[in-house]
């Protein structure tokens, strides 16, 4: 298989590779995938006081494409408004990055671990918090 | 090193060849013996009239005696065919179908080549049944289970010699032992096997023999079937014609592929001991190594029963496709493919219930006659290298480090 030259950077460079305290209030967390399918995407998010992300890393198990498409994800949704991050499309992951049509379900993965991670960051506020939001 | 391995590959700038179990380059010497057959000696072997057609012919016996000796058969019970896909679809379809008045029955195993068992799928769609035999963890068979599974309309057993994928040996004398004792015929798909170890048609009580030349050095394209006379075996051609080869495949033989098939045969005969002792060595260095750079390496197939050209290793929280991405310096083969991509993995490996996350890890290294100590080094590097790389940035390996049981999470299959 013949891989984009903006994969090739990505899997050969990639950003944000890392792990941010999943206990702490202000991280949310999201893990997508399973080990049997072959591909597990963990994808985590910081959020600052004034509601925007200013930090995301990720880890992923998968084939590169996987790999391109969350690291193409954490640089996307870093300054981004939870609300912005989440509506990013898997669609514009796989057209930044060129994946054939085989490799699109890898940047559904991605998009899936973007909204699980805003999710869980969410669930996480008290109830008051996230009412002022 | 034997001679005539003057095949350079590192300063070409192509990865370094590590898929010997796909295919192997034809040796230089086999290429040498072809090549008066392409051009002055072209004759028709089937030409009895003049001297081009009788030097083809010569030359066509010659390998076929060159076949036959290596897996101690007589020249007579050998057929050229295009390769181990055209034997195995004759073997099975030909026996079946000249018995299928009084027999109905097949008995093969899980992980038999994809020819084999698509030939069986051919034949149940015929109204045969076929019983698809597990394996043990090991990739081995259980015999038991076949005695078990032979019924008395079973035509034939397919047992294939060498797994393709995981390089392990089945036991052929006791299975070739139990099918004369129940009276089926024994086929076996020895494409992985010939010239590895040895192999012999009368002991082992073989009835049909399937052989592939370019996984042994030899050419694409050609093949053959070798079909017990004593007691005879009796089969269905699947290509009728001019009635050549016995009857059983017709057309002209390609003679230029026959020597080569032949030469190969007759230098793997040659140099067997001699290559395996150099490629169990070799063997051994890239596992001993590769176990002590990292942790948690496991090896598909059991550990004394295999060729000794294959590893088949899972490297346990690294995805296999990602990690042929990374290895750029290297030919070597992947067990994987996700499973969303509608490619399954391996169904050899799942066949011995190695679980499919680990299935989802894994390389076939395969060794071979050019295979060198510094390219093994070099392969071990770049293995461990990415792994460790790509480990780092695995989930997986990151909660199993924290203590997590990864069998505990609620993962979301899809
Ligand atoms: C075990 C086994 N059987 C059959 C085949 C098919 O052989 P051929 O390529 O000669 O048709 C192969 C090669 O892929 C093989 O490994
Ligand atoms: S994650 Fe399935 S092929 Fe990329």
């Amino acid at each position: 298989m013949a891989y984009s030259d903006k994969v090739v950077d990505h899997y050969e460079n990639p950003r944000n590779v890392g792990t941010l305290d999943k206990n702490s209030g202000d991280v949310g967390t999201g893990l997508v995938g399973a080990p049997a399918c072959g591909d597990v995407m963990k994808l985590q998010i910081k959020v600052g006081a004034g509601g925007l992300i200013e930090d995301a890393k990720f880890k992923t198990f998968g084939c590169g494409s996987a790999i391109a498409s969350s690291s193409l994800a954490t640089e996307w949704i870093k300054g981004k408004t939870l609300d912005e991050a989440a509506s990013i499309r898997n669609t514009e992951i796989a057209q930044h990055l060129s994946l054939p049509p085989v490799k699109i379900h890898c940047s559904v993965l991605a998009e899936d671990a973007i909204k699980a991670a805003v999710a869980d960051y969410r669930a996480k506020q008290p109830k008051t918090s996230q009412a002022a939001e | 090193m034997p001679e005539g391995s003057a095949i350079e590959r590192n300063d070409t700038g192509y990865p370094i060849y590590l898929d010997y179990q796909a295919t192997t380059p034809t040796d230089p010497r086999v290429v040498e013996a072809m090549l008066p057959y392409f051009t002055e000696r072209f004759g028709n072997p089937h030409s009895r009239n003049h001297r081009y057609g009788w030097e083809a012919e010569d030359a066509v016996e010659t390998a076929r005696a060159q076949v036959a000796s290596i897996i101690g058969a007589d020249p007579k019970e050998v057929i050229f065919t295009s390769g181990a896909t055209e034997s195995n679809n004759l073997a099975l379809k030909g026996v079946a179908h000249f018995h299928r008045d009084k027999k109905r029955h097949i008995v093969t195993v899980v992980t038999e080549h994809k020819c084999v068992l698509d030939s069986c799928r051919y034949l149940e769609e015929e109204g045969f049944r076929v019983t698809y035999l597990p394996v043990q963890q090991n990739g081995l068979l259980d015999l038991d289970q076949l005695r078990a599974a032979i019924e008395d309309d079973t035509v034939i057993v397919s047992v294939m010699a060498v797994n393709n994928e995981i390089g392990v040996i089945q036991p052929l004398a006791e299975i070739g032992k139990i099918c004369r004792e129940r009276g089926t015929y024994f086929h076996t798909d020895a494409a992985q096997a010939v010239g590895k170890i040895p192999l012999d048609v009368n002991a082992m009580n073989i009835d049909l023999l399937s052989i592939s030349g370019h996984k042994i050095y030899g050419p694409k394209g050609i093949g053959a079937l070798y079909v017990r006379r004593k007691p005879r075996v009796r089969l269905q051609p699947l290509i009728t014609g001019g009635g050549q080869e016995r009857g059983l495949r017709s057309g002209t033989l390609p003679t230029p592929l026959c020597v080569g098939l032949g030469e190969a045969c007759a230098i793997a005969e040659r140099e067997m001991a001699g290559e395996a002792a150099r490629l169990e060595a070799l063997r051994a260095r890239f596992y001993e190594q590769i176990t002590a750079r990292l942790p948690e390496v496991y090896l598909n197939g059991d550990t004394t029963h295999r060729i000794p050209g294959n590893l088949n290793l899972s490297f346990a929280y690294v995805e296999g496709e990602g990690l042929m991405m990374g290895i750029k310096g290297l030919s070597v083969s992947s067990g994987s493919a996700c499973t969303s991509a509608s490619l399954e993995p391996s169904y050899v490996l799942r066949a011995l219930g190695v679980e499919e996350e680990m299935a989802h890890t894994s390389l076939r290294i395969g060794l071979g006659r050019y295979t060198t100590e510094a390219e093994v080094d070099a392969a071990v590097e770049q293995i461990a290298a990415n792994v460790s790389k790509l480990r780092a940035m695995s989930p997986l390996w990151e909660m199993v480090q924290e203590g997590v049981d990864l069998r505990s999470i609620q993962w979301a299959a899809h």
